[in-house]
């Protein structure tokens, strides 16, 4: 047990301030910090603290999704500006749809929109979510998520990068 | 072929000739390094049953619609070496013996193809469809040759209902239905529980939500084309289904991969496992709330991810590799820069490995939960770190090794309990493992050409590969149509072959312990669904 404290103690803090720690090649110039602090005044305005997304898979490679998880990971660590994931479209205000919409989901897409609360803004996440991406339509799959549910805002990338959602985010909140 | 393979499979062909099937072997094999045995249709089940005798090892079957017939093709192992059973059906004649009744992994494969060609599998105990929801009609098949890949069908898709899950009658039994949209972040599918109190007693999987017709829309691609599609048919498996599908595709063409090429993908590979791999350990300490593992485990994968981005560009490795060969060198810094980072990962997990292997909440939770016997595992040919949690030590790399497998010193991990503190270990090992093969890779990486030029393979020209992602072995198959064009693909996940381990392993666990068992096995959706 003393291991344990120990190593968290020597780990320390490492949720990231400044952008040292990101690649050269990430296109983006704003730190990881800023977007969060902008984002997190918007969410403090305009949804007293707290946005809760709710994410769903409707036919995603599952690229998509891990991204999105890296986004809780310790250095980006998305809940200190206040946006945090919710296990029911009932608890919603924002619905993260990934993948192209495959026909077998349709249903299900359609039945978690209904269920999210209004006022609801609907993301399509990644090139598959926004246009169709590989799979495009087939007899298998709608396509882009806005074939099936009315869709706010497009965060693009395969699948996009943790720092391309933070900033896709911030655009959608600056935008209501 | 060795001398000794080929007295393993003439040994099998007599044992069928003597049941009355006529074989033939076709020599040279055009899906080498796999043998290719024609048999009669009439025969296809007692082939089976002989195999199953012979303890070889059921891995797959996929048609293909060849306009006047079906060719129906099922893989099988044994000691190393692959033999592929290929039949012909009159379309109008679509129906075989079952394999099901003596491989219980051939299961959902077989409703898989009667689902998405209309072929029969007569006797099959459990002839409900599998794949197919409402999305096409009962009497379509979407893989035939004549079916449009866009344009049937534009009708919203009504949900599935009235699928035949099993049914309890006793008093005390109750029904959980669970998905197909989860509680967190991960891919569609659903499973239903028959429980009695906390205890589950039945757990049936309906999958084939995330199908979206992948094997339909690779018709008519070029070479790149397919690369790009093959590395979305899992997003976490994008370096193992490319290089399966390239490898493939390189073989239908006679091409041989520059050695340097071959390294790097081997490298990319092993990134892609220990990244992988990272995230479960993260996962499973989740899943039992002992979050400290989480954020240690999950810190050291961005590093991984974000070294990824830095030297070749993707955080996941998307579309690094192209057929003929990659598309990012290996340059001496980033040598350098990924051999510190394995001996920082390594000092890393020593430490992290001591605590939670003290922890004993967690050897509370792990240790026993979520049995698999290898018993059940052999029956199953379970693949990956399922398998070898349960004694099962089969591995592509070290057992039919492609390059650059064949110059590097492999071991492989085995466990023999076959419960979610094996699946932890066994992990833990085989990243520990990939952080050896990739310096032995960096030692030997030879100088040299990145990609071969490619070369249009003729009409009809058919690649078969074997490649070890970091759930198990990945199968591909391809045939080309004219000017370079694909005209049939069929990946095969390890996760096809694993799930209905979950069923088992669940059984007589606690419905809170479901998470954890599911988490252990980490079968892939996407890529059983295609």
């Amino acid at each position: 047990m003393l291991q344990l404290y120990y190593k968290i103690f020597k780990t320390g803090v490492l949720t990231e301030k400044v952008a040292k720690q990101l690649p050269s090649t990430e296109q983006h110039d704003t730190t990881i910090e800023e977007i969060g602090l902008s984002l997190k005044t918007v969410v403090d305005k305009h949804f007293r603290g707290s946005l809760a997304i709710r994410q769903v898979d409707a036919g995603s490679c599952n690229g998509c999704e891990l991204e999105i998880h890296a986004l809780n990971n310790v250095y980006y660590d998305v809940e200190r500006f206040g946006i945090h994931f919710v296990a029911s479209p009932r608890h919603a205000d924002v619905l993260l749809v990934t993948g192209p919409v495959s026909r077998h989901m349709e249903a299900a897409l359609r039945r978690t929109y209904e269920a999210t609360p209004s006022p609801k803004w609907v993301v399509a996440v990644g090139d598959c979510g926004v246009c169709g991406g590989e799979f495009g339509i087939s007899y298998a799959s709608c396509g882009a998520v806005h074939n099936v549910i009315p869709v706010d805002f497009t965060i693009a990338g395969c699948p996009p990068t943790p720092l391309a959602l933070l900033q896709g985010l911030l655009t959608l909140c600056n935008k209501r | 072929m060795s001398h000794v393979e080929y007295e393993n499979i003439n040994l099998f062909c007599k044992k069928l000739e003597t049941q009355g099937i006529n074989t033939q072997l076709i020599t040279p094999s055009p899906l080498a390094p796999a043998q290719l045995l024609e048999i009669d249709a009439s025969g296809w089940g007692k082939a089976a049953e002989i195999a199953q005798k012979d303890s070889w090892r059921w891995s797959g079957v996929w048609a293909e619609d060849r306009a006047t017939t079906f060719s129906v093709y099922n893989c099988l192992e044994r000691h190393g070496q692959y033999l592929i059973l290929s039949c012909h059906l009159p379309v109008e004649q679509a129906q075989l013996p079952t394999q099901s009744a003596i491989y219980w992994a051939a299961n959902r494969p077989e409703r898989n193809i009667q689902d998405l060609f209309g072929i029969r599998f007569e006797n099959h105990r459990d002839n409900t469809r599998w794949t197919r929801h409402q999305a096409w009609d009962e009497n379509t098949y979407p893989l035939r040759l004549g079916f449009p890949a866009i344009g049937y069908n534009t009708q919203p898709t009504p949900p599935d209902k009235d699928y035949p899950f099993l049914k309890a009658h006793g008093a005390s039994v109750y029904e959980i239905p669970v998905g197909p949209v989860h509680a967190g972040i991960i891919e569609p599918g659903h499973f239903r529980f028959l429980a009695i109190g906390e205890t589950v007693l039945h757990l049936e999987e309906r999958l084939g939500y995330v199908h979206k017709g992948i094997e339909k829309i690779a018709e008519g691609r070029d070479p790149a084309g397919l690369a790009r599609l093959a590395g979305r048919v899992s997003g976490d498996t994008t370096v193992g289904h490319t290089w399966a599908a390239c490898l493939a595709m390189e073989r239908a063409a006679g091409i041989e991969t520059p050695a340097r090429a071959a390294f790097i993908r081997g490298i990319l590979a092993e990134r892609e496992r220990v990244i992988n791999h990272l995230w479960d350990l993260g996962a499973l300490c989740n899943d039992v709330g002992f979050g400290f593992g989480f954020y240690q485990f999950g810190r050291l994968r961005e590093l991984w991810l974000r070294e990824n981005q830095n030297l070749f560009g993707h955080r996941l490795l998307m579309d690094s590799i192209i057929p003929g060969g990659v598309n990012t060198d290996m340059s001496t810094l980033a040598a350098e820069q990924i051999r510190k980072s394995i001996i920082y990962l390594r000092q890393e997990l020593t430490e992290l490995i001591t605590i939670v292997d003290n922890n004993t909440s967690l050897e509370d939770r792990f240790l026993a939960a979520g049995l698999f016997t290898t018993e059940l595992a052999s029956a199953l040919g379970a693949l990956g770190f399922v398998g070898r949690a349960s004694g099962q030590s089969f591995d592509v790399r070290k057992d039919i090794p492609y390059a650059p497998y064949t110059q590097l010193q492999m071991r492989v991990a085995l466990e023999e309990q076959g419960d979610v503190a094996s699946r932890f270990w066994v992990r833990y090992k085989e990243l520990r493992i990939s952080l050896s093969l990739i310096e032995e890779m960096l030692d030997k990486l030879p100088a040299g050409e990145l990609q071969t030029i490619w070369q249009t393979p003729v009409t009809a020209a058919t690649g078969f590969a074997a490649i070890e992602g970091w759930r198990g072995e990945i199968l591909c198959f391809v045939r080309f149509a004219n000017n370079n064009k694909i005209c049939r693909y069929w990946p095969r996940d390890p996760s096809v072959i694993n799930w209905p381990a979950l069923e088992k392993l669940t059984l007589g666990n606690i419905v809170p312990d479901f998470p954890v068992c599911n988490k252990s096995v980490n079968g892939s959706y996407s890529g059983h669904d295609l």
